[in-house]
């Protein structure tokens, strides 16, 4: 089958579909792979690149002709009318918010997949492109804040005076926000953040940020995205969403609800009290924005000098790197449906991701699919880690340790009573002995545990010394039993200490 | 004469009681083994003149003496030359297999030697001497099941025999009967006179090389760590027996320390398991606790070389931990040379060891000693454990059971409360593997379903050295 890589037709769009690494993989896969001339011209994938990965570079008709096209924005109507009946188009769908395009792709009988619609479960993470984009944007959009902030991010003391460090307060620790909190972070800002999801503490946590908290009620969410919350929630949080942008230098923005509006959470008044200088990024603003001031697409500067970035195509602004993330994730996705890798599309309607995906199929309308419980959403019991408990070392009754101790130590007694005389001087050596072996064992290096083996080995063939004292005895059986004995144990004396020297003389340090 | 081999003989016992102290240390360690062998030649020098001794004497025929010598010295030269060709032709990797093998040969020897004095009382005296005949019946005992559970062992390192535990119905009650009848054939024995001892002596051998076999061949392939451990244990028995019945305190001495050396090291790794040292001696671990059951793990994802190279690049901080897998591959030498040129670009790299990694205590130490992998790199798990949330990438090459959080996660799994090395707690998690086949203990590790585990398939040899090709 046929793969066709077109060139974005929206304007401004950076991005493309494939690279020419991840073209070439889709190729591995057994499919043909035409890119669009000039497709990856804004991503740094000149057609040579593609030339040069083995993939042919075509022109628009042979692209739209492809069995799939693989795209990132939505095909427009003409594109639509382009593509052939039964052909499979993958893209950004967004197909909660665009009813008329979900049904116009169901009319042109093709089979749409949404990759913004991959259910976030553990499967399918290396499928979601919802995450690739929003980790490069929430990287950029610190890097935006940054550039529009008119003093360091890192605290220095020097010989002009103390620069004191950015405060940068995230929104949101979704995928965007802990990577905004990262770059953020490396930079060497003071970072706090707040998600209504209090499950996602740890998390922020271990990106270096502080989170900050609301004393209130919160559910966790079973989804994966945050929920709404209620009127009274909303209040407390309100305030302290007031607070923290006042106290900030720099706000990013990432909180939003599937298939609704943003919420609209630091208000005009919060804005116009924050510094002057003080930079706000509304990662948010294509769906309405977190913050009042946001213009989408717009830079703005508000009466007191703050500004406030909208930008959407935060991602796009690293098109090289993000047109290789949502490559990857193609190449994935299709992975999972060419199972032989032998370049055939295999749609399994089981397969919870696909079923998740689809948004039309053959012309038949699949969107919505029905919800799927992630796994990303721990519930509370499996959160918590049952700490192992080791087994209890029996209870002994102290005194039948004692009465077993004494029953011991008069058989003992009884035996040595009824030994002969010569045997207790070789007794009393043995128990030193014992005793001794455990002492100098006791601490060795878990690294000598085989030299050591070696050679105790050796050692043991000290019976050789017992076989050498029977070989002179006046009896031939006895002679040649003791000279397979000391052919035996010598080859343990010798081959013990050789092998161990060859050990230790590996050892060495660095 | 006398008095100087006894003093020779103490001399000797004090050097191997410092060749041991010394293995202990890494600094130490050489000098212990020269210990050693300086206790060897004094120990056998001093026999030696002993017996050049009888030459001169009057009352002691010559006729065997001069015989005896051929022997001593015809024996002991072969022996010797085979030895030391053993020694140095062995791959370390086949370390396990030869210390098993000549563990068998310390118990055939004594078996002999038990023989041997028995033969010479019985010819000579014909009265039964009880406490004698006992310390006869016993190094013998001992020797035999030394003798066939180092073979059974060896044949299992070596895969000429399934590694699986071999599981009698009522093994336990066979072994205990043996042991029952053992020591009726010795209360049988220690009053037999003369050379009617033969048919107790002869049941109790054939009864013990019997338990020798069952013994090791109910213990599993994963086990194997504690298993040579314990028969070099018991080849130290063995010899300290034979010093019972020969009256000679330097076998005693010596035979005691080996044999609890042996056992005290044989604890340590049953520590190390989470297992009770009675249980792994009376065999069968791993078929206990029924399986873990079937459940859907999710799905594992795979990565390729170059991608490890690149990810091993950027990281700052990479632990490996192996495990019999790589000892399998002879993959020591490629991952010491991705060692070399990880730590040349600055990355910092460390061996994180689990105590029963491999099939011989220590054996990963040797294996990377051997590809010179310096050895303060090459860290403890309790060591490694500590610091793995602050890793960046940590490599699992042929490991499966001693990296798996099911043993600290499910309770019902068979290998729960096992210390593992806690490998999941680092940013990235490559596996090397050669399938998604299940370690020695048969259970599923959940480590491969992770979100920060990926999958490297294929040969560990090939792919590490695909990966130091990608490193340039």
């Amino acid at each position: 089958m046929r793969i066709g890589i077109p060139r974005e037709s929206r304007p401004g769009e950076t991005l493309v579909a494939a690279t020419a690494k991840t073209a070439a993989q889709l190729a591995a896969l057994g499919y043909d792979v035409v890119v669009e001339a000039g497709a990856g011209a804004a991503a740094d994938q000149p057609d040579a690149a593609y030339e040069e990965a083995g993939v042919h570079v075509g022109s628009s008709a042979d692209v739209w002709a492809s069995d799939v096209v693989v795209k990132v924005n939505a095909p427009t109507d003409d594109e639509i009318g382009l593509l052939r009946r039964g052909a499979t188009v993958v893209a950004l769908l967004a197909p909660a918010r665009s009813p008329e395009l979900v049904e116009r792709l169901g009319a042109a009988g093709v089979t749409a997949l949404a990759m913004d619609a991959v259910p976030r479960i553990s499967r399918a993470q290396s499928m979601d492109v919802l995450s690739s984009m929003a980790n490069v944007a929430g990287y950029r959009a610190v890097i935006e804040a940054a550039h529009e902030f008119g003093r360091l991010f890192t605290g220095q003391v020097t010989a002009a005076g103390k620069v004191p460090p950015a405060r940068v307060f995230v929104v949101g620790a979704g995928v965007a926000g802990l990577a905004a909190i990262g770059a953020a972070g490396s930079l060497g800002a003071i970072v706090r953040a707040f998600d209504v999801r209090p499950e996602v503490a740890e998390q922020v946590e271990s990106m270096g940020a502080q989170f900050v908290t609301v004393d209130m009620e919160q559910e966790v969410s079973t989804d994966g995205y945050a929920k709404e919350m209620t009127a009274e929630q909303e209040a407390a949080t309100a305030a302290m969403y007031d607070e923290e942008a006042r106290a900030a230098d720099i706000v990013i923005t990432t909180a939003l609800i599937p298939g609704r509006p943003a919420p609209l959470l630091v208000t005009a008044e919060t804005v116009a009290a924050m510094q002057p200088g003080s930079v706000v990024v509304d990662m948010a603003a294509a769906n309405g924005g977190n913050v009042a001031a946001t213009v989408t697409d717009q830079r703005v500067v508000t009466d007191n000098g703050v500004t406030v970035l909208g930008y959407t195509d935060l991602a796009g602004r690293l098109a090289a790197q993000t047109s290789q993330l949502y490559g990857t994730n193609i190449v994935n996705l299709l992975k999972l449906l060419t199972p032989e890798k032998d370049g055939q599309l295999t749609l399994d309607m089981d397969d919870v991701i696909l079923r998740g995906i689809s948004v039309s199929r053959d012309g038949e309308v699949m969107w919505p699919p029905p919800p799927v419980q992630v796994s990303a959403a721990p519930t509370g019991e499996e959160t918590t880690v049952m700490p192992i408990e080791k087994a209890p070392p029996k209870e002994v009754d102290p005194r039948r340790r004692l009465y077993a101790a004494g029953l011991a130590a008069v058989l003992f007694l009884a035996l040595a009573t009824a030994a002969p005389a010569s045997f207790l001087p070789s007794l009393t050596v043995f128990v030193l002995a014992v005793v001794i072996g455990f002492y100098v064992i006791g601490n060795v290096h878990h690294a000598l545990h085989t030299p050591l083996m070696s050679v105790t080995n050796a050692i043991s063939g000290i019976i050789v010394v017992g076989a050498i004292l029977q070989a002179p005895v006046d009896n031939l059986a006895v002679q040649l039993l003791a000279g397979v004995a000391i052919l035996l144990a010598s080859i343990n004396v010798f081959g013990g200490f050789m092998v161990t020297r060859r050990m230790l003389n590996m050892f060495q340090k660095g | 004469m006398v008095e100087f081999v006894q003093g020779a003989y103490i001399l000797a016992a004090l050097l191997f009681i410092l060749a041991l102290a010394g293995l202990s240390k890494h600094e130490t360690a050489r000098r212990g083994n020269q210990f050693g062998m300086a206790g060897m030649g004094l120990a056998l020098v001093a026999t030696l003149l002993l017996v050049l001794d009888y030459l001169g004497t009057d009352y002691i025929d010559q006729g065997p003496v001069v015989v005896g010598l051929v022997i001593i010295l015809v024996a002991g030269t072969v022996g010797a030359v085979i030895g030391l060709r053993l020694a140095k032709r062995v791959e370390m990797t086949g370390m396990p297999e030869l210390i098993a093998m000549m563990h068998s040969f310390v118990g055939l020897a004594a078996v002999l030697v038990g023989y041997n004095t028995w033969i010479e009382v019985a010819d000579f005296a014909g009265e039964a001497d009880g406490i004698h005949n006992a310390e006869v019946f016993i190094g013998v005992f001992i020797g035999a099941v030394t003798f066939t559970g180092s073979i059974v062992a060896n044949l299992k390192l070596s895969a000429k025999m399934k590694s699986a535990p071999m599981t009698l119905p009522g093994r336990h009650l066979l072994n205990l009967a043996i042991l029952v009848l053992s020591a009726i054939l010795l209360v049988w024995f220690m009053n037999a006179d003369g050379w009617s001892g033969i048919a107790p002596l002869g049941i109790m051998t054939v009864l013990a090389l019997v338990l020798g076999f069952h013994l090791v061949a109910a213990i599993g392939g994963g086990d194997m760590p504690v298993v040579v451990s314990m028969l070099n244990s018991y080849s130290g028995w063995a010899a300290a027996a034979a010093g019972f019945m020969l009256g000679n305190d330097l076998l005693i001495i010596v035979g005691a320390l080996v044999g609890s050396s042996g056992a005290i090291l044989s604890y340590i790794m049953c520590k190390a398991m989470n297992r009770s040292f009675v249980s792994v001696i009376a065999g069968g671990f791993g078929s206990d606790g029924g399986p873990a059951e079937d459940r859907d793990y999710g799905e594992h994802r795979e990565i390729q070389a170059d991608d490890v190279a690149a990810l091993l690049a950027d990281a700052s901080s990479v632990v490996i931990t192996p495990g019999y897998g790589m000892a399998v591959a002879q993959a020591q030498y490629p991952v010491a040379e991705m060692t070399r040129k990880l730590r040349a670009k600055g990355v910092d790299v460390r061996f994180g060891i689990h105590p029963v990694a491999g099939r011989l205590p220590g054996h990963m130490n040797v294996l990377l000693a051997e590809a010179k992998v310096p050895y303060d790199i090459v860290l403890e798990m309790d060591e490694i454990n500590d610091d793995l949330p602050d890793v960046d990438v940590v490599l699992v090459i042929g490991a499966n059971d001693t990296v798996n959080p099911a043993a600290l996660e499910e309770p019902n799994s068979p290998i729960a409360g096992m210390p593992v090395i806690e490998v999941w707690k680092a940013k990235d998690v490559i596996v090397f593997k050669r399938s998604m086949a299940t370690g020695y203990a048969g259970v599923q590790n959940p480590l491969f379903f992770k979100e920060n585990t990926q999958m490297l398939f294929g040969d560990a040899k090939d792919k590490v050295n695909e990966i130091v090709a990608a490193l340039g």
